[in-house]
């Protein structure tokens, strides 16, 4: 191409913001021809395995390794003891209240063990099986202790103590008061004067995020370098973290998180395994991995939710909303790790949910048990939130005998209302409740099956059918670092990009939020691809590593497209800006008079004349004719800090089916309608969604991480920790409608979590939909057929499961899989 | 999941076989499809001296035809047992049943064989092999012997089998009549265990239910015949009312266990309803 060629798109090129791109990292991840971190091979690796506590709670009173020091092939057999001066403990950058008690949270226990599945030891040897096969040799005593297990228990009267250098299971009491804080009336005083009270108790059970790829982790010392490859979600904050826990200077530290395998909030974590590689790196210079089995990661990987909610709603008899009060306690775990305590004060400001009250109290516990530490996993807070409100709304149209759409819509926020500040203080951006609502109501084919439900109903049939809803919303686009500043959280949420333009005309686009399977590679060309006008092939994403994306803060909390995504549109202008300056000068024309489309330059109202990007690129690379006191570069970097969240909402409506005689509840349609603002790539939208309903249902039926009485984890395998597959989940109706975000140059509202945190009361609000009329008003969730039928045919909530395992597999759970049983245990006879 | 270190015996005949289990030390594990076992030694709640792996054994493969039976070999994968022609034609309960075994890829690999020797109180298989009065042929060094249903499972993972001994082929006596036959499992997952399910075998004459077999899947240490409801069932009249009525003593003489997926009395609440579920299809009600 000469510069006199007339441009070859005289009309505009299709937008690729929009367009369902198929995604350019699938091949690569589907056949797996990619690098996981327990790919990785170094020359003289070590491979690490960890010795876990078999009991829940007790001092170790003695610790022998000499077996296991001469096993074959073992280097080093290490206990927490060797470890005691330089471990330090594992962050906790959430100090949610002034007076937080953090215990601290060794890597590999010294003195005591909290929770079953707790570092105790560690191996080292030539090979992952020389390794294993030292793992029983390890002999530790153990003087048990009481085991804290129930939250309510633990914060009642002569409660047994979790820690007993801390003087009661409390880590902190968060308290919002919208009273306090202006941003509402006096909540005692709405309860006082209100006509209508509904009070509820509800559990969010405990979950495991069940990621995909275990996590792994190898080290390579270097001098006095440090290269960790790591299956994590952040490998920045990592790297940050581990620079003040281990001592090495961050600029000696290099962090790559290459192809990740899924996280969902359960690599959002500083784990102990990764303090633990650096340690054994940097005490015997070898390059060292660790990788995970499925046991040890259901066992010692953090868990999320965890939640026991009461709360309170008042009303007018009309259906008007007066205050609502939520006093939770929230389960920590045996310690807190990264943002453990940020996590249900992150949903602090959401059990509002889209109704406007005039009077809000948040007040939440942070409870220590002997269980493995919670934290993020997708929706982290919210949802627990979303649940809370979507559930007491629906109690509420049953006292009130009122339709419980109609009751939404009552008190929802009208889309002439925004921007509108909630009782929480937060300001929601912009939205439409009522067509997501009527538009979901439409898919789902609702008068119908309200219909149907009736015949059900009056013919007594044995299989009764329910309707649910979820008119949900969420904040998104973590975060506003002011905001941050403001709870204490201990990092920024900005996002930082940059777009290098090479001399073929190619663009690298280099972002520092860290894809682990949402596509980031695929959204950010289709940004580019626009912004520059340049082909979406001809884009590379770069991500990941420390060394090729030196800032950021990483993918959570469905910040990746809005915060990210904002930063590279930001860095895409100041690239058209300098090459402007670049053709200003080559087509010899002042810049204000050049139009910049479909990638190329020209001047205004002389036809024939321009100059692409990719030629500019070029130019730019030989230097010989550049504007005067210009750099020779139009590469650029951006940070974007928002100046609020982003709030996508949604109706999510699920229709259900519940077999009265055996308590199985099948989903017999689920649609849904979300706002997720302006959608980069529909194709990935959709796939986010589905995850994300497939999680919530998930929580809602089939989920759940059970203790035993002595605090051993009996879902220890996916035998008994159920993950629904294609094949136990229904046909999702799914649709959008758009409102644009304000807050960021996309107009994007973020997805990654909405299906998760929308879809779980929807589910719940269905079945109870379907036995209302039978007497039931509650079931514990996973709502497991035994529950549902109990709940009918015995009144409650269905009550705790029993805690055995099931028998397949022998009966794998913790106490077996820890390496050790107990005489307790009821192992197969395959033993 | 690493297994702790083992022998490994591949032999292709059934005395070979015979022989690398008398020779393989202390603690001989026989392995088929490895489904039940590979999992159960990787998680090291198995560590055997010796694996001796039956898969190039060819003759323990394969459905026969065998005048009143038919005869199915121990090393028979699922996946064949669900295309078996003879199976279709003279039990194709035992078809219905393996069809919500695992998934393709476990039944690729897992065997009729295996899953009746592993005798897991939740596997499909067991209360099939139950209902149909099957047969097994035991093979040891000693020579053969045959064990009806009613004395092969013993236990919790216990069978008939002694030490040293293979479970050879398993023979499914032909049914005179006309039986229908239906196999109702309950479960939370696809692909996952049984939380209860029924076999049920009904013969049917004019109009009426002249006999039925009920076996029982998960419903104690072993598989169980529902003998009250088979008792119930002799020559009744086919309506809802009488298999109603029936299942009602489904739970009788059972002991199921207390689990995630159930506690004893919901087991045997379910056990009802699925064999009036059952005992409906099976006679085409
Ligand atoms: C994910 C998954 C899901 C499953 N779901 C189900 C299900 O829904 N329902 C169900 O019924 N099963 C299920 N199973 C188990 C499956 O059916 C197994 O294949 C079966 O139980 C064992 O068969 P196998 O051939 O793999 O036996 P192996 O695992 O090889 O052996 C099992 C036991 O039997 C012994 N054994 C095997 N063959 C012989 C022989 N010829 N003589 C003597 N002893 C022998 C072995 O020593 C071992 O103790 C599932 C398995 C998996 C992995």
């Amino acid at each position: 191409m000469t510069l006199v060629e007339e441009p070859v798109a005289a009309q505009a090129p299709e937008a690729e913001i929009g367009k369902a791109r198929l995604r350019k990292e699938d091949a690569r991840l589907i056949t797996g021809k990619t690098t996981w971190t327990d790919n990785m091979v170094l020359p003289g690796m070590l491979h690490l395995a960890v010795v876990r506590s078999p009991v829940a709670h007790a001092k170790i009173t003695n610790v022998d390794l000499t077996a296991a020091q001469q096993a074959p092939g073992v280097i080093a057999v290490y206990s927490g003891r060797d470890f005691a001066d330089e471990q330090g403990s594992i962050p906790c950058a959430w100090p949610v209240t002034p007076d937080m008690v953090n215990p601290g949270h060794p890597s590999v226990a010294v003195e005591e063990v909290n929770h079953v599945g707790e570092a105790v030891a560690v191996i080292v040897a030539r090979s992952k099986t020389a390794a294993q096969d030292a793992v029983e040799l390890v002999d530790i005593d153990y003087d048990p202790l009481p085991v804290v297990l129930d939250m309510e228990k633990a914060v009642g009267q002569d409660a047994h103590l979790c820690h007993d250098h801390i003087d009661s299971n409390e880590s902190f009491n968060f308290v919002f008061d919208a009273g306090e804080a202006g941003t509402g009336g006096n909540t005692e005083q709405a309860f006082a004067d209100a006509e209508v009270v509904v009070s509820r108790r509800f559990v969010q059970q405990r979950v495991i995020p069940a990621f995909m790829e275990p996590r792994s982790v190898v080290v390579q010392p270097q001098g006095d370098n440090y290269t960790m490859w790591a299956a994590t979600q952040i490998p920045h904050i990592l790297r940050v973290m581990l620079a003040m826990i281990t001592g090495v200077p961050e600029h000696k530290l290099r962090v790559i998180a290459p192809d990740v395998g899924g996280g969902f909030g359960g690599k959002l974590q500083v784990t102990p395994e990764e303090v633990i590689c650096m340690l054994v790196a940097r005490r015997l210079g070898k390059p060292v991995k660790w990788t995970e089995t499925r046991s040890e990661s259901l066992m010692s990987a953090h868990h999320g939710r965890d939640q026991i909610q009461y709360i309170d709603i008042a009303s007018d008899r009309e259906g008007n909303v007066k205050g609502l009060r939520c006093r939770i306690l929230a389960d920590m775990g045996a310690y807190l790790r990264l943002v453990s305590p940020g996590v249900p004060v992150l949903g602090a400001f959401m059990f509002v949910g889209i109704y406007k009250f005039p009077a809000y109290r948040f007040d939440c516990r942070g409870i220590f048990t002997n269980k493995v530490p919670t934290d993020a996993y997708r929706g982290a807070g919210r949802p627990e939130a979303t649940f809370a409100i979507e559930r007491i709304m629906d109690e509420l149209a049953v006292e009130l005998d009122m339709d419980p759409l109609e009751l939404r819509r009552k008190n929802w926020i009208k889309a002439e209302e925004f921007p509108f500040t909630t009782a929480a203080g937060l300001e929601y951006d912009s939205g439409d409740y009522e067509q997501a609502t009527q538009q979901a109501l439409e898919l789902l084919g609702y008068d119908e099956l309200r219909a149907e439900q009736r015949r059900r109903r009056e013919s007594n049939d044995p299989v009764q059918l329910g309707i649910g809803f979820s008119t949900f919303t969420e904040m998104c686009g973590l975060a506003p670092s002011r905001v941050l500043g403001s709870l204490a959280y201990g990092a920024g949420g900005w996002e930082n990009a940059s777009i290098r333009m090479l001399p073929t005309g190619k663009v690298e686009v280099v972002t520092g939020s860290t894809p682990h399977g949402q596509g980031h590679e695929t959204a950010w060309s289709q940004l580019v691809a626009d912004s520059l006008g340049v082909p979406f092939e001809d884009v590379e994403v770069l991500h990941g590593d420390t060394a090729i994306s030196p800032r950021g803060l990483d993918t959570y909390g469905s910040r990746s497209l809005v915060v990210g995504g904002a930063a590279v549109m930001k860095a895409a202008d100041k690239v058209v800006a300098k090459a402007r300056r670049v053709a200003a000068h080559l087509l010899e024309a002042s810049e204000e008079d050049l139009d910049f489309s479909g990638g190329s330059f020209s001047v205004r109202g002389t036809p024939g004349t321009g100059l692409s990007i990719q030629e500019i690129a070029l130019a730019t690379f030989a230097a010989h004719n550049f504007p005067d006191g210009m750099e020779p570069s139009i590469d650029a970097e951006a940070t974007f800090d928002p100046v609020n969240f982003s709030f996508p909402h949604g109706t999510h409506l699920c229709a259900m089916e519940v077999d009265t005689e055996t308590g199985m509840v099948k989903i017999r349609k689920y649609a849904c309608v979300d706002d997720v603002g302006i959608v980069v790539n529909p194709l990935i939208v959709e796939g986010q969604v589905h995850g994300g309903l497939a999680q919530g249902i998930a929580q809602a039926l089939y989920e759940e991480a059970v203790y035993d009485a002595d605090g051993n984890l009996t879902t220890g395998t996916f035998v008994d920790y159920l993950v629904p597959s294609a094949a136990d989940l229904p046909h999702f109706d799914t649709g959008n409608t758009v409102h644009a975000a304000p807050g960021n140059p996309i107009g994007a509202k973020g997805v990654g979590e909405a299906g998760c945190i929308a879809s779980t009361p929807a589910v719940v609000n269905a079945a109870l939909d379907a036995v209302r009329h039978l007497g039931v008003s509650d079931i514990l969730m996973p709502l497991t057929p035994e529950r549902v039928w109990r709940a009918i045919h015995q009144g409650g909530d269905g009550g705790d499961r029993a805690t055995a395992g099931t028998n397949a597999y022998g009966g794998a759970q913790t106490e077996t899989t820890a390496g050790v049983s107990t005489d307790a245990s009821s192992l197969g006879g395959d033993r | 999941m690493i297994p702790a270190a083992f022998a490994y015996a591949r032999p292709t005949t059934i005395d070979e076989a015979l022989q690398a289990v008398a020779s393989g030390g202390e603690d001989v594990k026989i392995m088929a499809g490895g489904q039940s076992l590979i999992p159960v030694m990787r998680l090291r709640l198995a560590a055997p001296e010796t694996v001796v792996d039956l898969t190039k054994v060819a003759e323990l493969r394969g459905v026969r035809d065998d005048g009143d039976a038919i005869v199915i070999g121990a090393m028979t994968t699922h996946s064949d047992v669900i295309s078996d022609p003879l199976i279709a034609q003279h039990a194709p309960l035992i078809a219905e049943a393996t069809e919500t075994v695992a998934d393709r890829q476990v039944r690729h690999r897992g065997t009729f064989g295996g899953a009746l020797a592993h005798a897991d109180p939740a596997g499909d298989l067991p209360a099939v092999a139950l209902a149909l009065d099957a047969e097994f042929v035991i093979a040891g060094l000693g020579g053969r012997r045959t064990v009806p249903a009613a004395e092969f499972f013993v236990d919790y993972l216990t069978t008939a089998l002694a030490e040293g001994e293979l479970l050879v082929e398993i023979r499914i006596p032909k049914l005179p009549g006309t039986w229908g036959m239906h196999y109702e499992k309950f479960n939370r997952v696809a692909q996952a265990w049984s939380i209860v399910a029924v076999a049920a075998l009904v013969r049917t004459e004019g109009g009426r239910i002249a006999e039925a077999r009920i076996g029982l899947t998960n419903m104690g240490p072993t598989p169980l015949r529902a003998s009250g409801v088979e008792a119930a069932l002799v020559d009744v009249e086919a309506t809802a009312e009488s298999v109603a009525a029936a299942a009602e003593h489904a739970a009788e003489g059972t002991s199921p266990s207390s689990d995630l997926n159930g506690q004893a009395d919901y087991r045997e609440h379910l056990a009802k309803v699925l064999t009036r579920r059952a005992v409906t299809v099976a006679a085409g009600l």
